[in-house]
């Protein structure tokens, strides 16, 4: 398809574009949550006489005065309904006030008292309480093992065996979570900052026992999501609470420090690798065990090990996750959950095999391309990974690399190349959408899908004027609001797929109707497709220069080339890769959760601390995609894209890194201490 | 954030007047204080704003140094041409610091008189030393990747995060302070504090101390700061270092060194000074200045890297500065 | 006149006036109340966005007396009388301003949380390099930098985006300045 520029464009750059609080309702009061200063315990007292003498104080709610909720399954959306205190930075009370400066002062006046324990919050592989979770996200076996792999192992002459690690990250998407809330009656609105209007809506409908139908959500414009809005948060509830008690519109943004606790992030993870090849690197055994953290209030177990049950052939295989509960936050998905930190670990082992065989780590995944899902046993719908590998390397100038590492000097740093696979899984859920022939001659949809920086109101705007025939002009996408038909989360790559594939069906019915109006529902295709094994795949490349004195590590450039089916919108596509790719390198050189492993909680909770890239960081990234035809996936024939730009990417850096230094980390992120402690001490 | 009642001074003695003791504060540009008063570690009742007072500006001395009012901000002393042309070290460090939207606010003062950004000090709910005295220093045996190697105690390994305060240290610079009873000038050396057994005092100030001024005097030698971060940019220092140095005739006739992110202060490092001066400006006379000055360090259990990495960027820095014409 | 402590037990309030885009505004504000709370809460100007509220991310940035500056940082009551220009400032009527325009044709946004602060950083930003201000990537701090790219990228390091729409934004500054 021709590009097209967003078609909220002008709102954005004109600050037009509302986001959850910029909407104005008369008469609304402003909400601060307050957080467990506590790493474990319980609420002893939450003594309230100090913030409610300050003039403007409306109420003050906790454990001591909320209503009972409805139970869901989300226990971290039990917001006030038990004294427990599970994790430091848990909400245990908020405020509510005139102003906003009244409610943070008041907020810091509550003195609530905790009978408290030391926080059990360490993750490490010998531990005590590692348990095997009976599935890991969102419903996939926790082990997997087929054929013999330990004997392979033993029985290879080239054997990695390795542990990688991840630290716990954090989402930070730029808009803070964030909700205004207004009762009318026993009727919700919730103006909010999520990845899907419907789910929000079914979710706090159960919470406060009211029929879906009774709660309206609305989010037209959302400040990035990166997974951690894709399920309602407590500030949903603590909004909607807060308002039913004081009888008025109620806003509530938690601040930035508040979102390291309660937003959702991505687990560490402990990876062990195994790796068996014959002496040219076909592999013999694959072995991915990971240990990894969920909290005590709500079991999430991040699917790290599954990228391993599909990427390369070997007759012997095993995939385990173990996890145990602790004291900590409850983590949940964030960009490309499982796949981005398992593939740092298996990409980095295929490189380390590729240099212990001595086999060009392209050559090495190309030698182990599988002919069919090794797992599942199931035909690809398609599968370009080595296309992509190849397209990449000429684009890269990756012919032109010597291998041997450690011999490339600048001066005082070290030049290095590094590649690595990306993968994502291509799905799609139900979804309703609605088609109508406007009296104007124009056209509009309508679906309660999100767009949260991904251009999806641009594809389904392309999306709805092919399958009606007409410029993308004469079509206006109306989705945010759970009014509208419903529709998935903006999650897990599978937007686009999902809504497009209901918007499809509803501009073909109008066409072939005379009706002005059509609404489709996808639930019964869907569930009726083939069986096929549904993946995006891509390349990743990267050049970094690590300066020898000082141990700072800067990517010179990264190339991704991603086959992803037909890309719907070229110009907004480059952007998410790139976006993805991003990421990738605060993954890789920068972002780490630091755990206080005495109070409990992320010290390094604000943007000050926790370093995300900035855009001196970004010197030169670039995407591009293969022409891939996918029958198999949907009537647009594209997979998502949202995430795979970030799997792969700090792989591909830690395998430049390896180039450059003749020095293999496998802990993120490579910061300068942790290259000077590996390259050693002062420079010669 | 508590109520405050708001002052704006017109004159150094009106503000010195208004200043009622301890539940009061200056007001530079509040890049610092506003932020420290949203996370509660500061709770003036009082806020006297101190930038309209005159001095907010770069000023030849006469004799090749500068006076700097406390006022100017730091995008405006960065940007002077005689900071540019004879003190690129501050300029540097200036440009380095924060990000433009901060420097635009920041004050030369405010940004003397920021505090550490150790996460305990800024979290009011853990302990910490310097911010409650007695109540103990949970980063020396837990995080601490980024605090101090030198000059630290038992009672807190805080570093100060300025950048443009290293620069003016290795600068020798004196700042001039006001108070009820009078004008002072206080060398650099004298205006911070190592933490000792009570940290809760980052400098030599009492309440109602007024800065007016910063006089750098003149340099007349080339010098440079340079910064290592975790990231690319709008990052505090892992270690940086502002260094100048006058070579003749391939030997140190002068130089100034001074080390940030190491110490509760701007580390003057006037051992390496010492032992540099009048040797061959080689590398291997590097190495040895900055072993001298590091012999002092104690490292923590995480933060040893910075020894290897102070030493290199010593080298490193003095090295170009030698290859400069 | 009452000590610090006893004055400070209730709200502060202070009259303000504050030219915005051009409009001036006479306020009440509390002594408390950053210029981004006033400008979204008071004034209704929520283009610009509050990603941090402790100027670690730049979505605030507005123009302040003609110069970028974070407002959730700013204490309204200190800037009685300055001159703002907000996002909702930036175009002329209908017309986008170069800036804007670029952004959109370079695709230089994603979410857009961040874009007004971007926008208004990268026009105080381009008039601080036209006036000759040097930056940490400016080889030799006495010369007068050029608009290269690693100085855009440098100098638009105070606003952050984690969509990572970075390469777009410089080349929309690049083409505007240009």
């Amino acid at each position: 398809m021709t590009s097209l520029h967003r078609v909220e464009g002008r709102e954005k750059v004109t600050g037009s574009a509302r986001y959850a609080l910029d909407y104005d309702r008369p008469n609304a009061a402003y909400a601060v949550a307050v957080t467990a200063a506590v790493g474990r315990g319980e609420i002893e007292s939450v003594g309230t006489e100090a913030a409610l003498a300050l003039p403007g104080v409306i109420t003050v709610l906790s454990y001591e005065n909320a209503p009972t909720l409805e139970t869901v399954d989300d226990g971290e959306l039990a917001v006030f309904q038990s004294r427990e205190v599970a994790y430091r930075g848990q909400l245990v009370a908020a405020v509510v006030a005139e102003t906003l400066e009244t409610a943070q002062e008041a907020g810091a006046l509550l003195d609530v008292r905790y009978r408290a324990q030391d926080p059990d919050v360490l993750l490490s592989p010998d531990r005590d309480g590692l348990y095997t979770p009976d599935k890991v996200n969102p419903s996939f076996p926790a082990d997997t093992r087929q054929g013999d792999p330990d004997t392979a192992q033993t029985e290879a002459s080239v054997q990695i065996d390795r542990t990688y690690t991840t630290p716990a990250e954090h989402n930070n998407p730029m808009e803070p979570h964030a909700t205004l809330a207004e009762w009318d009656g026993d009727r919700l609105t919730l103006y909010d900052s999520n990845q899907g209007a419907s789910t929000v809506r079914d979710t706090i409908a159960k919470v406060f026992g009211l029929p879906s139908e009774q709660v309206r959500v609305i989010s037209p414009h959302v400040g990035g999501g990166f997974g951690s809005k894709g399920t309602p948060r407590p500030n949903v509830v603590l909004a909607a609470m807060a308002a039913r008690a004081v009888g008025r519109p109620v806003k509530l943004a938690l601040t930035r420090q508040q979102m390291f606790s309660i937003a959702g992030y991505r687990t560490p993870t402990i990876q062990r690798l195994r790796l068996g090849s014959d002496d040219d690197g076909r592999l013999a055994a694959i072995s991915h065990e990971v240990i990894e953290q969920t909290s005590k209030v709500r079991e999430f177990a991040e699917q790290t090990a599954t990228p391993t049950r599909m990427m390369y052939q070997a007759p012997g295989r095993r995939t385990s996750h173990k996890l145990v509960r602790l004291d900590v936050p409850s983590p949940s998905w964030m960009r490309a959950p499982g796949e981005t930190p398992g593939m740092w670990g298996l990409e980095s082992a295929m490189d380390e095999l590729a240099v212990a065989a001595a086999v060009d780590p392209i050559e090495l995944r190309t030698l182990n391309e599988p002919d069919l899902d090794p797992e599942r046993g199931l035909s690809f719908s398609s599968r370009n990974l080595v296309a992509c590998l190849r397209a990449g390397a000429a684009r890269f100038g990756w012919a032109d690399r010597d291998p041997r590492p450690g011999t490339r000097r600048r001066g005082r740093s070290l030049v290095g190349t590094g590649v690595a696979a990306a993968t994502y899984p291509a799905n799609r859920s139900p979804n309703h959408a609605a088609a109508r022939r406007e009296p104007d001659g124009t056209f509009s949809v309508r679906i309660a899908a999100a767009d949260i920086g991904t251009g999806a109101r641009t594809a389904l705007t392309l999306i709805a004027a092919e399958a009606l025939h007409v410029d993308p002009s004469q079509v206006t996408v109306h989705l945010g609001d759970s009014s509208l038909p419903s529709a998935s989360v903006a999650g897990g790559s599978s937007g686009t797929a999902g809504w497009g594939s209901a918007v499809v069906k509803a501009c073909e019915m109008l066409r072939a109707s005379t009706a002005d109006e059509v609404v489709a529902d996808t639930t019964s295709e869907i569930k009726a497709q083939e069986k096929y094994s549904r993946h995006a795949f891509g390349a990743q490349f990267a050049e970094v220069e690590v300066d020898i004195d000082t141990g700072e590590v800067r990517v010179l450039r990264m190339l991704g080339v991603f086959a992803a089916g037909r890309i719907i919108n070229p110009l907004t596509a480059r952007s998410q890769f790139i976006g993805g790719m991003t990421m990738g390198l605060g993954m890789a050189l920068m972002e780490e959760s630091l755990v206080d492993r005495e109070f409990g909680g992320f010290l390094n909770h604000d943007l000050a601390q926790y370093h995300v890239p900035v855009c001196s960081d970004v010197r030169d990234i670039d995407a591009f995609w293969l022409d891939e035809q996918d029958s198999h996936l949907n009537p647009m024939g594209s997979k998502g894209i949202g995430e795979i730009g970030t799997v792969g990417a700090a792989a591909a850096i830690g395998n430049a890194f390896h180039h450059a230094t003749a020095t293999r980390l496998r802990d993120l992120p490579l910061t300068p201490p942790r290259v000077l402690s590996a390259l050693g001490a002062v420079q010669g | 954030m508590r109520p405050f009642t708001y002052d704006r001074a017109a004159t150094a003695e009106e503000a010195i007047r208004l200043h009622d003791g301890a539940e009061t504060l200056y007001l530079g540009g509040g890049t610092n204080l506003v932020d420290l008063m949203r996370l509660g570690v500061a709770r003036p009742a009082r806020l006297i704003d101190v930038t309209h007072l005159s001095g907010d500006l770069v000023e030849d001395d006469g004799e090749g140094g500068l006076v700097i009012g406390a006022a100017v901000r730091n995008s405006d002393l960065a940007a002077d041409d005689d900071v540019r042309r004879r003190f690129p070290v501050l300029a540097q460090a200036v440009v380095a610091g924060a990000s433009g939207q901060i420097r635009n606010q920041a004050t030369v003062a405010g940004n003397l008189l920021q505090r550490t950004r150790c996460s305990y000090f800024q979290n009011i709910t853990k302990p910490c030393n310097k911010r409650r005295p007695g109540s103990g220093c949970p980063a020396v045996e837990g995080e601490h990747h980024n605090h101090a190697i030198l000059g630290h105690s038992d009672a807190c390994v805080a570093t100060h995060p300025s950048d443009m305060a290293v620069a003016l240290a290795a600068l020798g610079a004196s700042i001039e302070i006001r108070d009820g009873d009078g004008e002072r000038s206080v060398p650099f050396d004298d205006l911070y504090r190592l933490p000792g057994d009570d940290p809760s005092r980052d400098s030599t100030l009492k309440p109602g101390d007024l800065i007016t001024a910063v006089r750098v005097p003149a340099l007349g030698m080339p010098s440079r700061y340079r910064k290592v971060r975790e990231r690319a940019s709008f990052a505090f220092a892992l270690v940086s270092i502002a260094a100048a140095l006058d070579v003749v005739d391939g030997t140190v006739r002068d130089c100034r060194l001074a080390l940030g992110g190491v110490a509760h202060m701007p580390w003057r490092a006037r051992r390496a000074e010492e032992h540099l001066r009048g040797r061959p400006a080689t590398e291997e006379s590097f190495r040895d200045a900055a072993q001298e000055e590091l012999a002092a360090a104690r490292p923590l259990r995480d933060n040893a890297y910075k020894v290897p990495l102070t030493t290199n960027l010593i080298v490193r820095t003095f090295s170009q500065l030698a290859e400069q014409p | 006149m009452k000590s610090a402590r006893e004055a400070a037990d209730s709200p502060v309030q202070a009259e303000i006036t504050l030219a915005v885009n051009g409009v001036k505004h006479r306020l009440t504000v509390d002594t408390r109340a950053s210029l981004l709370d006033v400008l979204r809460e008071r004034l209704g100007l929520t283009g610009t966005k509050k990603g941090c509220d402790h100027g670690q991310c730049g979505a605030c940035t507005v123009l302040l007396a003609g110069r970028r500056a974070n407002a959730c940082l700013a204490l309204a009551v200190a800037h009685d009388g300055a001159d703002i220009v907000t996002v909702e400032g930036l175009a002329d009527e209908a017309e986008l301003s170069a800036l804007q325009q670029a952004f959109i044709d370079e695709d230089a946004f994603q979410c857009g949380y961040c874009t007004p602060g971007q926008l208004c950083s990268a026009t105080g930003m381009v008039r601080e390099v036209a006036s000759g201000w040097p930056s940490a990537v400016t080889a030799d701090p006495a010369e007068r930098p050029e608009l290269t790219a690693a100085e855009i990228r440098e100098r638009m390091s105070g606003n952050i985006c984690r969509c990572g729409a970075y390469p777009n934004i410089v080349a929309a500054i690049a083409k505007a300045a240009g």
